[in-house]
């Protein structure tokens, strides 16, 4: 048993490289498009608000796995049609995006609004006021529910593995398609998938004391 | 033939400036000028628009009409005589020529005391960081804070904190400088110390416009005060005028015993 899962195992870090991949992928865009969605729902005017309201809402109202055959099978009525590897990467950045603008907006949001005048009273600018002043702080609050969020794309970017795609759980899939032995090699993705994750955490931790601005 | 400037033009120049928020006037065809070096108080009771008078100066927030005027600049509209907002970073640079202290400090809790001071010295005066560094040392010299450069806000008493909050006002070297009720939040035991460092400036000429409910530092270290109820200036005068015992105006003379029974 053990020599099978030993022979598979150079095919199982393929998967997972693409299941790092795709999380990467994930987690950079989204933060991307998220914290510029996320200052236009904060600052922006009307209009722009409104859209990124509607965004927001939209999709994080549908689930995540409708929302990839949304985009695979659905799209391509529409005239787009995306490899099934760059379907799945948009449809989880879209759901990544949605809450990376909820995590942005309540940070942002926790800030009082006497630090705002106080970066106008000595003549900063809108953007100088981001920078220096408004998103140091916002970031303390923004990272713990941020890195939550990463753990869940990389635990969610195993839905890929419906579009045929060999990530991680889909190179398990197959090697106890071959083997047979579904236990052993379940433990072996959950222990993976776990150990990501928990590291994740506890990096967030690390950042967040470091970010404290109290001294210990 | 051109018309000479006035011999003493206002550094401050408040004329004729209503504001309402929704259907409340807050502000009443206010009329105020501040010349170099004065030390204008304003006094009033809570809801008389001393505030906001005082934020509509540094355009923290609009006005509907009149004009604010510093060394003869329209505050936040464009200088074409509509009332067009300025830019983002013209408004910027007005808001530089004005120091504001706070009533709750609002000091960068990410930034040591020292930080407080240079982040406006750097990224709106452009001074190196070690040019930054030691105007922030001078003025946190000035306010007795020298020892605490790097301390961060959250380890700093209430007095300690606002006297970093004057220091960082007056380190951009601002034509005027804004008091927003800045001991109001500190245990009475504090306020002495901030009172001092306000009224070495005002003995150095800094031109100051304050918000106080301090009557006693009013009538010693202001040259003006200005009484203000319902949104407009009620009275304004000498401070041994105002709050002096002849004065000829109902609604200060109330203020000012209701203020006395409340206060001692």
């Amino acid at each position: 048993m053990l020599g099978q899962i030993a022979y598979a195992l150079p095919f199982l870090a393929q998967g997972f490289a693409v299941t790092v991949w795709v999380s990467l992928l994930v987690v950079v865009l989204s933060l991307i498009a998220g914290v510029m969605m996320g200052v236009g729902l904060v600052y922006g005017p009307a209009p722009l608000r409104w859209a990124v309201r509607i965004f927001s809402d939209t999709i994080r109202g549908i689930p995540i796995l409708v929302l990839i055959f949304f985009v695979y099978y659905g799209l391509p009525a529409v005239g787009i049609h995306l490899e099934s590897f760059w379907a799945a990467v948009l449809a989880l950045t879209l759901f990544k995006t949605a809450q990376v603008i909820e995590y942005l907006r309540g940070a942002v949001g926790s800030i009082p609004k006497g630090q705002s005048e106080a970066a106008m009273a000595i003549g900063l600018t809108f953007r100088q006021r981001l920078a220096y002043v408004i998103f140091p702080q916002a970031f303390r609050r923004f990272l713990p529910p941020w890195i939550n969020g990463v753990t869940d794309a990389v635990k969610g970017s195993a839905l890929v593995s419906l579009l045929g795609i060999t990530d991680l759980m889909h190179a398990i899939n197959q090697v106890i398609g071959r083997t047979y032995e579904a236990m052993p090699l379940y433990i072996l993705g959950a222990v993976i998938y776990f150990v990501v994750n928990y590291a994740l955490s506890l990096a967030s931790r690390r950042l967040e004391r470091r970010f404290s601005f109290i001294r210990e | 033939m051109s018309i000479p400037p006035p011999a003493n033009p206002a550094l401050l120049d408040i004329s004729d400036v209503s504001k309402s928020f929704g259907t409340v006037e807050v502000l009443r065809s206010v009329s105020l000028q501040v010349t170099r070096g004065e030390v204008v108080t304003v006094i009033g009771p809570s809801g008389s628009g001393k505030t906001t008078l005082l934020r509509c100066v540094n355009f923290l927030e609009s006005y509907d009409s009149g004009s604010i005027r510093i060394d003869g600049k329209e505050v936040g509209f464009r200088d074409t005589g509509t009332r067009q907002r300025r830019s983002e970073r013209d408004l910027a640079k007005m808001r530089a020529e004005t120091g504001m202290v706070f009533q709750s400090f609002n000091l960068f809790p990410h930034l040591t005391a020292a930080g407080n001071i240079m982040l406006g010295l750097r990224k709106v005066r452009g001074k190196s960081s070690t040019e930054a560094r030691a105007i922030a040392e001078h003025w946190l010299g000035r306010v007795g804070l020298a020892h605490k450069a790097d301390s961060l806000p959250a380890e700093l008493s209430g007095g300690q904190q606002q006297r970093v909050g004057i220091a960082r006002a007056v380190a951009m070297e601002p034509k005027i400088l804004l008091l927003d009720e800045i001991t109001s939040a500190l245990d009475p035991e504090l306020v002495g110390e901030v009172l001092e460092v306000v009224r070495s400036l005002a003995e150095d000429g800094m031109t100051m416009v304050m918000v106080t409910h301090e009557m006693a530092f009013a009538r010693d270290a202001s040259s003006r005060i200005i009484f203000m109820a319902d949104g407009g200036v009620s009275a304004a005068g000498p401070p041994a005028e105002i709050l002096g015992t002849e004065i000829d105006n109902e609604r200060l003379r109330s203020f000012l015993a209701r203020f006395r029974a409340s206060h001692f």
